[in-house]
C-alpha cells in the first residue's frame, strides 16, 4: 500500500508524508505519472496558490493522469481546489473534478483574511460524528456548500471543510497539521476503499 | 467560529531555546525538541521559533532543528530569523513549517512581502512589529535579536501594518518590545490603536505573566492569538491551564 504525495512545488511535503508515515503507509513523493497511478492512495497537497500549483500540475503533464484516478484521492488545502472547476485565486480554471467554484473570504470587521487557526468542523453524515473536532486552517479562499460537502465549518458563513465525489476527497484543513483529529481523518481517507462503492 | 490562539514563542540560540528580559541577558532554558512536543501535548495551538542568532549575525536560520521540529510535532510553526529571500522561505517551508516571520528584511525591502505572498500565499507570510512606544509615538524596531544590535526605524507601527498587508501580508505579531519578559500583562493600549487598521489575523506578543493577562487581551483587544515565552518556560503555567482560564470566562478556544 503506497501513498503518492505529489509535489507541486511550495508545499509542506515533509509534514504530509510524516503524518501519512505515522499511519504506518508507505510514501513516495513524486511527479512521475506512472507512480501515481500505481499507487494505493494519492495525495494532492496545498501550500501555495491555485494557479502555481495548476501550472506545476500541467508541466508535469499530470492532470489527464489525476482525472483517470479510480483510488481514493485527496486534495489539501490549495491541492482541494485544484480539484474543482474554477477558483478566484489569480483567476484559475482548475481540473473540474469536483462540480463547483472556489471564492474569496471578503474581509470586514468580523472577518479577517486569512483565516488562520483551529475551527470546528462538523460532518453531515452522523455516521461521521468521531471526527467531528477542530482542525487547524489557514486559507483565503473556501469552498462553498455544496451538495458533495462532507463537512462544515463556519467563518461568518458556513463552507465547506471537506468534501467528496465518488474516489476524490477534499479537505481546506491541513490534517498533517490538526494533532489527533487530523490523524482521525486520515484514517478515515485511508479506510475509504471499503466503503467507496456506495457513493 | 475559529478559536483564539495560545502560542509559545521559542527564542532559539546555537541550537538552544533561550529567554531574557526585555531582548537581552538570555539564559538557556531548554532544548528545542524537547519543548516543542511539551508544548505541543499541552495544547498550544502552533509554535513560533525565533532564531535570534541567525538574524543579529546576517546568518541563515540552521535549517536542520527546523526539520527535526516537523518530526515531533503535529501542529503548525512558524520560523523566524534571517530569512531575506525567497529560496530562504522556499527551503524552510519544505522541511515542514508552516509559516515564516520576517522583521528587519521587511523594513529593509518591503516588495519582499509582496513576493513571498505571491509565491506562497500569504497565509505563509507573516510579519513580525517590534514595537517600542518613544515618546508617545509607536516605532519599529530592526535587529531585535540583541540589545547591542537593535536600533529604532522611523516608521510608525500604524503606518508598517497597513503597508504590510497591502503587501500581502497574512498575520502580523505585534511584539512591545517594552513589555518583553517582564511579564506585567500585554500592551492593550498598542493594541487597541493598530486593531481598527488590521484586516489580517493579528498576535499579541510581550508581557504575559499569568492567565488574566490572556482574559484581558482577548476580551480588550481584536487580536486573533496571544503568543507567551517565559510563563511556560518556567512551568509557572502550562498551555492546558491557561486554556481551561479562558474557557470559564467564556473565551472561545481548542481543548
Amino acid at each position: 500500500m503506497t501513498v503518492a504525495i505529489i509535489d507541486c512545488g511550495g508545499a509542506n511535503l515533509r509534514s504530509v508524508q510524516r503524518a501519512v508515515e505515522l499511519r504506518n503507509m508507505k510514501t513516495i513523493i513524486t511527479n512521475d505519472r506512472n507512480v501515481v497511478s500505481n499507487a494505493s492512495f494519492v495525495i494532492l497537497p496545498g501550500v501555495g496558490s491555485a494557479n502555481s500549483v495548476m501550472n506545476n500540475l500541467i508541466t508535469n503533464n499530470l492532470v489527464p493522469t489525476i482525472k483517470n484516478l479510480t483510488q481514493p484521492v485527496l486534495g489539501i488545502c490549495i491541492g482541494m481546489h485544484v480539484l474543482f472547476d474554477h477558483s478566484e485565486e489569480h483567476d484559475t480554471e482548475c481540473m473540474g473534478i469536483i462540480a463547483g467554484n472556489i471564492k474569496k473570504f471578503k474581509a470586514d470587521i468580523n472577518t479577517k483574511v486569512p483565516q488562520m487557526g483551529w475551527n470546528k468542523v462538523t460532518f453531515i453524515n452522523s455516521c461521521e460524528d468521531k471526527l467531528n473536532d477542530h482542525y487547524y486552517f489557514a486559507n483565503s479562499y473556501y469552498s462553498p456548500i455544496y451538495d458533495h460537502t462532507l463537512a462544515a465549518a463556519d467563518y461568518n458563513l458556513p463552507y465547506s471543510a471537506a468534501v467528496q465525489t465518488n474516489n476524490y476527497y477534499g479537505c481546506q484543513f491541513h490534517p498533517e497539521k490538526s494533532s489527533q483529529a487530523g490523524q482521525r481523518f486520515l484514517d478515515y481517507f485511508f479506510n475509504s476503499n471499503e466503503d467507496i462503492t456506495r457513493y | 467560529m475559529i478559536t483564539k490562539r495560545i502560542i509559545p514563542c521559542l527564542d532559539v540560540k546555537e541550537d538552544k531555546v533561550v529567554k531574557g528580559v526585555k531582548f537581552k541577558n538570555h539564559k538557556i532554558v531548554g532544548s528545542i525538541l524537547d519543548l516543542a512536543e511539551k508544548y505541543s501535548d499541552d495544547g498550544a495551538d502552533e509554535l513560533v521559533f525565533y532564531d535570534i542568532s541567525a538574524s543579529t549575525k546576517g546568518a541563515i536560520v540552521n535549517r536542520d532543528w527546523v526539520s527535526r521540529i516537523a518530526e515531533v510535532i503535529n501542529i503548525p510553526f512558524c520560523v523566524a530569523g534571517g530569512i531575506k529571500t525567497l529560496d530562504d522561505a522556499r527551503e524552510i517551508l519544505n522541511l515542514g513549517a508552516d509559516k515564516i516571520s520576517i522583521n528587519t528584511p521587511a523594513l529593509d525591502n518591503p516588495k519582499l512581502i509582496k513576493q513571498l505572498s505571491n509565491e506562497f500565499g500569504s497565509q505563509c507570510v507573516v510579519i513580525g512589529m517590534d514595537v517600542k512606544i518613544i515618546d508617545n509615538k509607536a516605532y519599529l524596531f530592526a535587529k531585535t535579536g540583541s540589545e547591542k544590535t537593535a536600533y529604532s526605524t522611523d516608521i510608525l507601527a500604524t503606518d508598517w501594518i497597513v503597508k504590510v498587508q497591502e503587501l500581502g501580508a497574512g498575520e502580523v505579531v505585534v511584539n512591545a518590545m517594552g513589555q518583553d519578559g517582564v511579564k506585567n500583562g500585554y500592551d492593550i493600549e498598542l493594541l487597541q490603536s493598530l486593531e481598527s487598521k488590521c484586516s489580517i489575523p493579528m498576535i499579541a506578543s510581550g508581557g504575559a505573566g499569568g492567565p488574566d493577562d490572556f482574559i484581558n487581551v482577548f476580551n480588550q483587544t481584536d487580536v486573533d492569538g496571544a503568543l507567551a515565552a517565559s510563563i511556560f518556560h518556567r512551568n509557572e503555567f502550562s498551555v492546558g491551564q491557561i486554556k481551561e482560564a479562558l474557557k470559564a470566562n467564556k473565551i472561545n478556544v481548542r481543548i
